[in-house]
């Protein structure tokens, strides 16, 4: 079985890259615009604050839970169900100064879950703590700062691999195709407003490394082709290479995507967020593989002789291939 | 060699189908250890409560008793704590059923993560300006104390907050001159600096860059030390305390549900007392009840009890440094540096009493199982005298107390020392806890995730790709089974829930590789090859790309761990790991495979 038969034709992929670039640009443009004007959903671990999740036997009553924090001077908390309604999750900027008022008591930012935790057994016995986190807000700075890093040194780090391994216009193909899936994914998060949290982060540069993958598989193709047929503009011969890999880049992305869907139905709330940045992230790389990285090196101009090997052993080597 | 490493893979994989055994561990505390008395005396306390238990061990110091089910499990705490006393601390573990056979490889399960097993997580901060402060403070008296023990006269020794330096300011040029000499070559590590003003005589001085250093550094191994201390008495299984960054502190404590203790118990405060032993005292008609007025009974003392003067001569705030050494004689002793005012105060004490023997008291106050009206916990005080040493001469500022056993002791001493002396301030900046509940979720979450993607995967290949798809299966499954093997075999790596989602991840893009492969073998097929060579071309030519596309990936894993925290960390490893064992599941293990099936036979049709 296969998906396409590909004795017969070469997809002409290059033939739309002018539209396939204008969507491109268009989708960047799109989520840069939401950055700008909704900006991302920033999680507890990149602002700071508490968070807790609290379980109850029975539906919880969100008005009552209201209330009760408003009582003990948490007012501003947002109070949402989580997963179920037995489950309620309640989030907390970080407090400038907290005191409890019933006790005039001082109570550091650290404490507040405990706090929260304790008035809200007293309004239901069967409340039960699933999970506190609070993040300092200096700490928070530090997770977003150290994020935007690692994101930076794997693009430059990636960048220099590539370059050394195949060509710039390669290199400068691949991450900017890099850099195209990461904005798309975000500028989605930003859109839909889906928090944008630690694991997501991590999914996000899972996703460079996947969509780098697909670049790699693509473009080793392009330069054995380019090495390989004699005949054919560059134009021609990246559409040859497309094709040839186009089973592969489907297959790859359809098993990789059959696991996601299953992390994201049965892999439960804490890891909704990443199934979906990598889903999505796993999506938009396929495509960027095809027609970012490639048509952005054929723009630059790629041309058989950059990808001539200099040894000549190698180029008999090819040959031999050639003739079984 | 295929078939080997997988066995070796499938051997150190093997515990984490074992489970667990709930257990009970008893450990020492304050150097108290736990020996093979101590351990016949629980079994005993077992037999007598009518707890069966199924194996008892006593090794690292600790005694770990495995019982058959975790209501056996509280009721022995209760029954062997209620016993053994405060020197031992009593904690619920749970310990791997690992076979003695697999135990003999070193194997072990995997370590879960806090997200799977439920616990807290606390990282804390310590406050460094603070820390800095201080050693400012002590500097600007030390200055004091030494000029004028040299009869240098200033006007005037201050600290520049704005500058991060003191400022010495002398009469005259001549001191001045002197006074900088003198400080130079007292402190080493100071940088008195050249750019002194002759009209107002007076001199910046500053820590040197190695100093600053070892301030922060000092400051913050105080802080491990004492929340190590710490975290042991609060009875936790395997708690993890670790330095993180320049001044940050990680505490981890799986199974710990009850936060609000546990801050407590970090936070609680410990201080050191110097006292005289009471001289005219009678121990006997002591611990009958009649204590002399001016004294005080210590039950908790090294030689049995002792009666210390109730007059404290001096107070742990005032230790510096406290550091465990060998003396001339190649006896271990403990060497204490006191500020300015703790050496007066000292040399005082000591000055009519050489000869009489002087005891450190350590005094602690602990959270109990009483709470007041507002449901905080009450604090109990300890006091323990740790340790008795006659004074030998008049002590100043630095001395040595010897007399001491066992380096070891030593070594525990100076710990205790440090622990009660003045501290940089901590506080909690960010913290994590997991309810045992979603902890369980988690993990069955995680689990169902694997199978099911693992299974789907394995549909799609095997409907895909006939024949080969079942090889590619199989190198599937060897790479799930290499990957906990090698997070199992590595002592540090825990597995979380991001970790789960690489595994997961993995398992879709390691068929990556078998399916460049495949695509290749199908190519050279249409390009009328013969089954041999398009196998043998396509495993050659695929190699390249494959490796390629995995180093790039592994490059963005690396980054990842390095720069990442917790759970960011926890996916990068599983992906690292999952990246290594699928290049070699998907092309050495397939080829043998291939090989063995198809190798070294005419064939027409090859099932791909």
């Amino acid at each position: 079985m296969q998906l396409l038969n590909l004795d017969s034709k070469v997809i002409n992929f290059m033939s739309i890259r002018r539209y396939s670039g204008i969507l491109s640009i268009l989708l960047v443009i799109a989520a840069l615009g939401s950055f700008a004007t909704k900006g991302l959903n920033w999680g507890l671990d990149f602002t700071g604050g508490s968070l807790i999740e609290v379980s109850f036997e029975k539906s919880a009553d969100l008005r009552k839970i209201r209330s009760v924090m408003d009582e003990i001077g948490f007012g501003d908390a947002t109070v949402q169900n989580f997963g179920s309604s037995k489950e309620v999750l309640i989030r907390l900027a970080p407090q400038k100064k907290s005191v409890d008022e019933a006790n005039g008591e001082k109570i550091t930012s650290a404490m507040i879950g405990d706090v929260i935790m304790e008035a809200l057994q007293e309004m239901d016995s069967t409340a039960t703590k699933r999970r506190i986190e609070f993040v300092g807000p200096s700490v928070g700075d530090e997770l977003r700062d150290q994020g935007g890093l690692a994101m930076l040194t794997a693009l430059i780090c990636i960048l220099i691999y590539v370059a050394l391994r195949f060509e710039w216009r390669f290199a400068l193909g691949s991450v900017s195709a890099l850099a195209h899936d990461v904005l798309i994914t975000l500028g989605l998060f930003s859109v839909l407003g889906i928090e944008f949290d630690l694991t997501v982060l991590a999914a996000i540069l899972a996703v460079i490394g996947y969509s780098l993958n697909d670049t790699i598989v693509v473009s080793d193709r392009i330069r054995e082709n380019f090495r390989k047929l004699r005949e054919g503009s560059p134009e021609e011969i990246i559409n040859i290479s497309l094709t040839q890999t186009l089973n592969r880049t489907m297959i790859t992305s359809i098993t990789t995507a059959l696991v996601l869907i299953a992390l994201l139905v049965v892999g439960g709330e804490l890891i909704k967020g990443f199934a979906t940045a990598l889903l999505f992230g796993v999506v938009i790389g396929t495509y960027s593989s095809i027609y970012v990285a490639s048509s952005i090196a054929l723009s630059l101009g790629i041309s058989k002789e950059d990808l001539m090997p200099t040894v000549i052993e190698k180029e008999g080597e090819d040959q031999d291939q050639l003739m079984p | 060699m295929v078939v080997m490493i997988l066995l070796i893979g499938a051997l150190y994989s093997a515990p984490n189908l074992y489970g667990e055994d709930p257990a009970i561990q008893v450990s020492g505390l304050r150097g108290a250890q736990v020996s093979e008395v101590i351990l016949d005396d629980v079994l005993k306390k077992l037999d007598a409560a009518e707890i069966p238990y199924k194996k008892s061990e006593l090794a690292d110091d600790r005694i770990l008793v495995r019982l058959t089910n975790e209501e056996d499990q509280l009721k022995a705490k209760e029954a062997i704590g209620d016993s053994l006393g405060d020197e031992y601390i009593v904690a619920l573990n749970l310990a791997p059923a690992t076979p003695e056979w697999l135990q003999a490889f070193g194997a072990s399960p995997l370590k879960l993560g806090l997200d799977l097993r439920g616990g807290v997580h606390f990282l804390m901060e310590v406050d460094m300006n603070e820390a800095m402060n201080k050693s400012y403070t002590q500097m600007v008296q030390d200055f004091r104390a030494d000029l004028r023990e040299e009869k240098l006269r200033y006007r005037g020794i201050k600290r520049e907050i704005k500058l991060d330096a003191v400022r010495v300011e002398m009469r005259n040029e001549e001191d001045l001159d002197e006074a900088r000499r003198f400080l130079a070559k007292r402190y080493p590590d100071l940088v008195v600096s050249d750019d002194y003003n002759t009209d107002e005589f007076d001199v910046l001085i500053r820590m040197s860059e190695q100093k600053i250093k070892e301030t922060r550094q000092y400051a913050v191994d105080q802080n491990i030390t004492i929340i190590r201390n710490r975290v042991n008495e609060l009875g936790v299984a395997e708690p993890l305390v670790q330095r993180q960054g320049q001044d940050r502190i990680v505490v981890q404590l799986p199974g710990v549900q009850d936060t609000a203790r546990a801050k407590e118990i970090l936070g609680a405060t410990a201080t050191l007392e110097f006292k005289m032993v009471y001289q005219d005292g009678d121990i006997g008609a002591a611990m009958r009840g009649r204590v002399p007025p001016k004294a005080k009974l210590y039950e908790s003392a090294p030689r049995g009890p002792v009666l210390l003067e109730k007059r404290v001569r001096l107070t742990g705030d005032h230790i510096v440094d406290a550091q465990s050494s060998f003396d001339e004689y190649g006896m271990p002793q403990v060497t204490i540096n006191l500020d300015t005012k703790g050496g007066n105060k000292m040399s005082a004490m000591t000055k009519d009493n050489v000869g009489n023997p002087m005891a450190v008291v350590f005094i602690e106050y602990k959270p109990t199982e009483q709470k007041d009206e507002n449901g905080v916990a009450k604090l109990k005080k300890i006091e323990d005298v740790i340790q008795i040493a006659t004074i030998q001469s008049r002590l100043g500022r630095r001395f040595s107390i010897t007399g001491i056993d066992t380096s070891a002791e030593a070594h525990n001493l100076a710990l205790m020392l440090r622990a009660g002396a003045l501290i940089a301030p901590i506080q909690i900046v960010e913290e994590r806890t997991v309810g045992p509940s979603l902890g369980q979720e988690n993990i069955n979450a995680g689990m169902t995730a694997v199978l099911l993607g693992f299974g789907l995967v394995l549909v799609f290949m095997l409907f895909y790709y006939k024949k080969f798809g079942l090889v590619a299966n199989a190198a599937l499954a060897a790479n799930l089974v290499l990957i906990i093997g090698v997070m199992s075999m590595i002592p540090g790596a825990t597995l979380t829930l991001p970790g789960i989602a690489g595994i997961v991840l993995t398992v879709g893009m390691a068929v990556d590789a078998n399916v460049l492969i495949f695509e290749r073998i199908r190519e050279e097929l249409r390009d009328k090859r013969s089954p041999q060579q398009a196998i043998h071309h396509g495993y050659d030519s695929a190699f390249s790309t494959i490796a390629d596309a995995n180093i790039t990936t592994f490059i963005a894993a690396v980054i990842l761990f390095a720069i990442g925290t917790g759970p960011v960390k926890g996916f990068a490893i599983t992906l690292a790991i999952g990246i290594a064992t699928s290049m070699f599941t998907a092309i050495v293990g397939t080829r043998a495979i291939v090989n063995a099936v198809w190798g070294g036979k005419k064939i027409d049709k090859l099932s791909i």
